[in-house]
């Protein structure tokens, strides 16, 4: 059974897999698991990840989760170009230091502008709110402020003079909020530069196919489908956003 | 100058670094950073971490923040015993797993615990309400328990029979509900055990030295309120 891979690509971290499996030529079995639909909440998708979450990796009898974990094991197995994680020590050190960053810094402040302009509105049918989306964007300045103002003032990667798992991962979670109508970019002339670079270096038309779902409006219908399902997500966004 | 590493052991994660450098015998000049006198918020301290955080690391002209980066920073140039965090790809992937998911499940929960038991009402003297610290102790405790049941299983150690980064990590950060007084361990024969084995894999010496000061949290005097203003929003912004 070849390398398998449960994505969905409304997910930015999954994303960010998916364009580096495909960028390497890893070959892999894409496991599409559908979170809008609670498929990651099914009997079968618990057996892969326990945590219920994506993304995660089947490798034969080897299960693993964490999207961080996930791209440095692909990095070793399947020798990737030393530039995604560079060998030489400090190097690697700015990589790392930025993934461990980005958990709390860029996913958790992204994600969260993501659910509030897109997500919510979706599932509860009611329009976005714009007190609270403005406060959410504030809570991502700071990071925004710190890549643009410092990291980037001082070379065009995140990490090093070239592209690596930093750029691959605050790429897509930058895209996710941009992908639904806030443009991250706009207020920040180097970020945006960065971005065009990043772009680039990965290929067009792999980050066009890697963010078509979340670049496509939601369809209303979609949210009607399973009501109760709809309620409970609603719940727990708004608690999580509160 | 040699390694420098600045630390305020009231944080959970300098005391996972604190450890581990001084298990592997590897040699550095400690610069405390007294976090609850706002030493973080100093010119001096933004040279070495713009971010203004705990752990940071100079070596050289070379500086590194990011707890997990400074351990993974440590192993690879003092080549410490591969236990640590092994070549072995998968076993090695198990660790990164640990070390990824932490950060906003048990560093979060038990960071809110310590803050919202002790920190807020005796140093910052702001009360929290009954509510608040129920719905903090309930997440900590589900958290405590995927810990137990996701992670370590039935295995000696979180990522398999030996101690690695992902233990260190994990127990530092227990460690704070305790200063706080949550018995995180009661009930929970499971992760009590695999305490006393992190805790002898360690050095019980070194363990008991690195965890002095968050077992006295609960006797911290009240901020003066100079500090209190500086430091109330940043407190805030770190626990949500």
């Amino acid at each position: 059974m070849p390398l398998e891979l449960f994505l969905d690509l409304y997910s930015p971290p999954c994303r960010a897999i998916y364009i580096f499996a495909r960028k390497n030529g890893i070959p892999f079995e894409l496991r599409p698991v559908d979170l809008g639909r609670g498929e990651h909440l099914k009997p079968e998708f618990l057996k892969v990840n326990p945590l219920r979450k994506l993304p995660a990796l089947k490798d034969g009898d080897f299960l693993l989760a964490e999207s961080v974990a996930i791209l440095l094991y692909l990095s070793h197995k399947y020798q990737a170009a030393t530039h995604w994680y560079p060998t030489e020590l400090q190097a690697r050190a700015r990589v790392d230091e930025y993934l461990a960053w980005q958990h709390t810094a860029v996913q958790l402040p992204a994600s969260n502008v993501y659910l509030c302009k897109s997500l919510l509105p979706h599932f509860s049918g009611q329009p976005v709110d714009p007190v609270q989306l403005d406060r959410l964007l504030g809570k991502l300045k700071p990071a925004l402020q710190h890549l643009d103002g410092e990291v980037l003032a001082a070379k065009p990667f995140l990490a090093t003079e070239q592209l690596s798992l930093a750029d691959l991962m605050a790429f897509t979670e930058l895209m996710q909020p941009t992908a639904v109508g806030c443009d991250i970019f706009q207020d920040w002339p180097r970020l945006a530069a960065w971005r065009a670079r990043v772009e680039a270096a990965l290929g067009p038309e792999l980050v066009q196919d890697a963010h078509r779902l979340v670049l496509q409006p939601r369809d209303p219908q979609d949210a009607q489908r399973d009501p109760k399902l709809a309620q409970e997500l609603v719940q727990r966004l708004l608690e999580r956003l509160s | 100058m040699g390694l420098e590493l600045y630390l305020d052991l009231l944080s959970q994660p300098c005391r996972a670094v604190y450890i581990f450098a001084k298990k592997n015998r590897i040699p550095f000049e400690l610069r405390p950073v007294d976090l609850l006198k706002g030493q973080h918020l100093s010119d001096a301290f933004a040279q070495v971490n713009p971010l203004k955080k705990v752990p940071a690391l100079k070596d050289g002209n070379f500086t590194l923040a990011e707890s997990v980066a400074i351990l993974l920073y440590l192993t690879r140039k003092y080549k410490v015993p591969d236990h640590w965090y092994p070549q072995d790809v998968q076993a090695c992937a198990l660790v990164d797993e640990y070390l990824a998911w932490q950060h906003t499940a048990l560093r979060r929960s038990c960071l809110r615990a310590l803050w919202h038991k002790v920190m807020f009402p005796i140093f910052l003297g702001e009360p929290v309400s009954p509510e608040m610290l129920a719905a903090t102790l309930a997440e900590l405790d589900v958290t405590v328990q995927l810990l137990e049941d996701r992670f370590l299983q039935n295995k000696a150690f979180l990522t398999g029979p030996h101690i690695s980064l992902a233990d260190l990590v994990a127990i530092t950060e227990l460690m704070h509900p305790v200063g706080a007084g949550c018995q995180v361990f009661e009930g929970r024969p499971r992760l009590a055990a695999w305490r006393q084995r992190v805790e002898a894999a360690v050095g019980e010496d070194l363990f008991r030295e690195a965890h002095e000061v968050i077992l006295k949290a609960k006797d911290s005097p009240p901020a003066d309120p100079t500090i209190k203003q500086k430091l109330m929003p940043l407190v805030l912004a770190m626990i949500q």
